[in-house]
């Protein structure tokens, strides 16, 4: 008989040594090193959460250690809500081997069986009040060999810390202004640099006049390579002095044709594509269609809109580098360094620090390189480099654009009988470390180019990208889904929290509620019929009984509901929108219900799904970057307005609490979900379905036109 | 160059710097200063806010000086771990916060609210902070963790 072999987690058979993940000391400390990073998602706190479970160490004693390619397991991405499945997996099974390794010296050592010793903080114990403890045997427990697959986590019940809401390790520090951001650190002799970037999009710097520069105050260097430009200053001032005098030196050529924005649509459906069939499914008894329901719908490019430019620091020791960044993969990046210096990798270090949430690939990485560019300039400084809030609004990679068409044939009752969803998008994904050729801003400037990166998909067993969440979760009996990925990229595009989710569940959903409403059927009850999955129907009726579904009428306030499960693999996630709309749209109030699994800090669940939850908001009110045919012009937050404190609608979030299932994230459950519960509560507060996003008092009156 | 005074964080403060920077470069170049944060450089967002005379303003976007002779408070001089403001408690309290990069502005423009309206309404707390940005979308939580410091001062 075969007996199946176990397996280890993913990130743990990537990175088996258990030193790379777990180091004892003396004092009374154990540093854990993870491979993810935080981004204020609370990430840190929660893997801290299940090592001192699983080693039975008070959380006090865990001290986290931030990612560095110098020792680190080497983790990839933080993205895609996949750290508690990824690293949170491995931690828990390299914390329970260490364990049970410490127990057998502790065994040999006081001559007691394994069985019969405990462990309570550290301290290990047995019959006869003999004791040791992780510290006494620290330098006696090599960690220094692989993990094994046949160890077995703790037992859900004996687990103290998951399933709790510890508060987290890194706020007493943000509360307290205690440095911890990049942009906060300094090191010994910094230097500040700033790098000359054109407004249009894609000139070529042909002249370069540079005097104006080296007469600033404190001016150290200019670093000229091709189009790249940049100066290094003693002090921040100073470079911004000589940032501004450069720019009026600067002549620039060239350049590229932006899209007409007026109608994103047709331009994401004239360009060359690459298409692929993401999931087809037929009927084995075609029933007859009586008619065709045909619906577009689209989004804008959306600004990832950091709070924080992005900011990195390099420093240069003969042919060898060092990078602090807050890139969400310090492997990733160090590799594609490797690619534009043409050294090896162990040439570069790369180390993270903490920077202000990013929801995606923006300009991290672009800056880490901006700043090794310009350190070479710095004989051995280290050298800092900021972003403008201008250049992060204009030279940061985008959420992708989306066109999504659906089909959707009912027979002679109005029932769905074939569904077919078409998606036109550039790539949602052009994350640095992942091909032959660089992904950074500056690569594609220097002299002998590479050329950009033109953003691809990950494919459906990662999620998928511009077709992340197209295929229906619901029992139709038939569909076709199709993605057509551009070829050209005139808007750089790159990884926006959901990838596509986002543009599709609003597609699916809105598509819903109007077939719904048309059979006169409760938008609840029909999504419910359609389910069978037991997960996604608990998460619909819990939402649906906590907004009290369905209110009764009130001139001018709307209701709708979205559903999704990120991914189709992820987290589990229904939103109840309540709106006030008459000339615009006023979200009062977003009510969600979600399943993650098991959630390890609640508190932490709840957080990231308000979060997600009110910046969905903000993307389906507000944000649409703007651009005209040479330039993005929306590069200011007057010119990219997002949700302000008195637009924040109140959120109410239900969390079904399933600890027997392994756990999954939550950062980008809500973004799809809230975005149709606001599009199909406009409907029912105003009787006008809104195709194109964001909906804004021009999108409605477009709207309203069109239904009229 | 000349010299500018003010009170920083209540101590006497002398600058030798060009009076027409910015008092947020003034505070994180030389003085050293990082917890007002950098994120527009055209008071748009709220980061770098700091106290002047009890209120709220933008200091990126404020010449140095402009503040001779004042009361500047930044969010160090709130209170630290030891004898933290009743706010910096509240928002621990609360966990009001992802990232927490625009959180020194906010608690700034909290404090400043505090000292004008000791009991304010949400609508009023969100008023006060609207000038704040905050990308993550912990502003739920933000209003909840002013309320909370609100009524920790009043009970004394």
């Amino acid at each position: 008989m075969n007996v199946p072999q176990p397996k280890l987690p993913v990130s743990l058979a990537a990175n088996p040594r258990l030193s790379s993940w777990l180091k004892f000391s003396a004092d009374g400390q154990v540093s854990v090193s993870p491979g993810k990073v935080e981004i204020g998602q609370g990430i840190v706190t929660a893997l801290a959460q299940i090592a001192a479970d699983e080693l039975d160490v008070d959380i006090a004693r865990v001290r986290m250690v931030r990612a560095s390619t110098t020792a680190s397991p080497n983790e990839g991405v933080t993205s895609g809500s996949l750290s508690i499945q990824q690293s949170g997996r491995a931690l828990r099974h390299a914390c329970a081997e260490v364990r049970q390794l410490f127990l057998a010296a502790a065994s040999e050592r006081l001559g007691v069986e394994t069985g019969a010793l405990a462990v309570d903080d550290g301290t290990i114990s047995g019959p006869g009040n003999v004791r040791t403890s992780y510290w006494e045997l620290a330098d006696e427990v090599s960690l220094d060999r692989d993990a094994s697959p046949d160890v077995t986590p703790k037992p859900i019940p004996q687990r103290a810390l998951a399933g709790n809401s510890v508060q987290r390790l890194d706020i007493p520090d943000k509360v307290f202004a205690r440095p911890r951001f990049i942009h906060d650190a300094a090191l010994p002799g910094m230097l500040h640099g700033r790098v000359l970037r054109p407004e249009l999009s894609g000139a070529t710097l042909s002249g370069l006049s540079e005097g104006g520069a080296r007469a600033v105050a404190g001016f150290v260097a200019i670093a000229r390579d091709g189009s790249f430009a940049g100066v290094v200053c003693e002090t921040e001032n100073a470079a911004e002095m000589a940032l501004k005098a450069l720019r009026k030196g600067a002549t620039w050529s060239g350049g590229e044709t932006l899209p007409d924005e007026s109608d994103m649509a047709a331009f994401l459906k004239s360009r060359p594509v690459e298409s692929t069939i993401i999931d087809k499914r037929q009927a084995p008894s075609p029933t007859a269609k009586s008619r065709t329901v045909k619906r577009q719908y689209t989004r804008p490019y959306i600004a990832h809109a950091s709070i924080a430019p992005s900011c990195a620091i390099a420093q240069w020791d003969a042919d060898k580098v060092r990078v602090w960044t807050h890139s969400q993969g310090v492997y990733l990046l160090r590799a594609d360094l490797a690619l534009v210096l043409r050294l090896p990798v162990e040439n570069i270090t790369v180390e993270h620090m903490e920077g202000a949430g990013c929801y995606g690939h923006n300009a991290a990485d672009d800056v880490a390189l901006d700043a090794v560019l310009l350190a070479r300039a710095a004989e051995g400084r280290p050298v800092r480099v900021q972003w403008s809030r201008e250049g992060e609004m204009s030279h940061a990679p985008f959420g992708a654009a989306m066109a999504i068409e659906i089909e959707a044939d009912l027979d002679a009752n109005n029932e769905i009988v074939d569904w077919r969803h078409t998606i036109w998008s550039n790539g949602h994904a052009a994350r640095p470390g992942r091909a032959a050729k660089p992904a950074l801003l500056a690569a594609t400037e220097i002299s002998n180019p590479f050329p950009r990166t033109i953003s691809t998909n990950p494919p459906q067993a990662n999620g998928g990208g511009g077709d992340r969440n197209s295929v229906p979760l619901y029992d139709f009996p038939s569909w076709t889904i199709e993605s057509h990925r551009l070829l050209t990229m005139p808007v750089r595009t790159s990884a926006l929290r959901t990838l596509g989710g986002q543009g599709n569940v609003f597609a699916i959903e809105s598509l819903l509620d109007e077939i719904a409403a048309e059979r006169g059927e409760d938008p609840v009850a029909f999504r419910l019929r359609h389910l069978k999955d037991e997960r996604a129907k608990d998460v619909i009726r819990t939402v649906a009984r906590r907004a009290n579904w369905k209110p009764a009428k009130r001139p001018g306030i709307g209701y709708g509901i979205g559903f999704g499960r990120y991914k189709n693999t992820g987290a589990y996630c229904a939103a109840i929108a309540e709106i006030e709309g008459e000339e615009g749209i006023r979200v009062r109030k977003l009510t969600l219900a979600v399943d993650v699994g098991e959630a390890i800090n609640p508190d932490g669940v709840i957080n990231q799904i308000e979060g997600g939850a009110i910046q969905a908001t903000s993307w389906v009110l507000k944000e649409r970057v703007r651009f005209d045919r040479q330039r993005i012009t929306s590069t200011s937050w007057s010119e990219y307005p997002i949700l302000r404190f008195s637009e924040v609608p109140d959120v109410e979030v239900e969390l079904i609490q399933r600890p027997e299932i392994d756990p999954v994230g939550a950062g980008e459950a809500a973004h799809g979900p809230v975005t149709a519960a606001i599009a199909n509560a406009t409907f029912d507060a105003l009787g006008v379905r809104v195709r194109n996003l964001p909906i804004t008092r021009d999108t409605l009156i477009a709207a309203m036109d069109l239904g009229s | 160059m000349p010299s500018t005074r003010f009170r920083l964080n209540g101590v006497e403060t002398s600058i030798d710097a060009d009076p027409d920077r910015s008092l947020l470069d003034v505070l994180r170049g030389p003085l050293g200063v990082t917890g007002p944060h950098f994120g527009c450089g055209a008071g748009e967002c709220g980061a770098c806010n700091v106290m002047i005379d009890g209120r709220a303003v933008s200091s990126c976007d404020t010449p140095l000086w402009s503040v001779a002779d004042k009361d500047v408070t930044t969010v160090e001089g709130l209170g630290d771990a030891e004898r933290p403001h009743p706010l910096q408690r509240a928002f621990i309290a609360e966990q009001a916060l992802q990232c927490g990069y625009c959180v020194p502005g906010i608690l700034i423009s909290a404090a400043a609210l505090l000292k004008q309206n000791p009991s304010p309404s949400s609508a009023e707390v969100k008023q006060a902070l609207d000038r704040n940005l905050c990308r993550c979308g912990s502003q739920t939580r933000m209003v909840r963790a002013v309320l909370r410091a609100a009524s920790e001062m009043a009970a004394g």
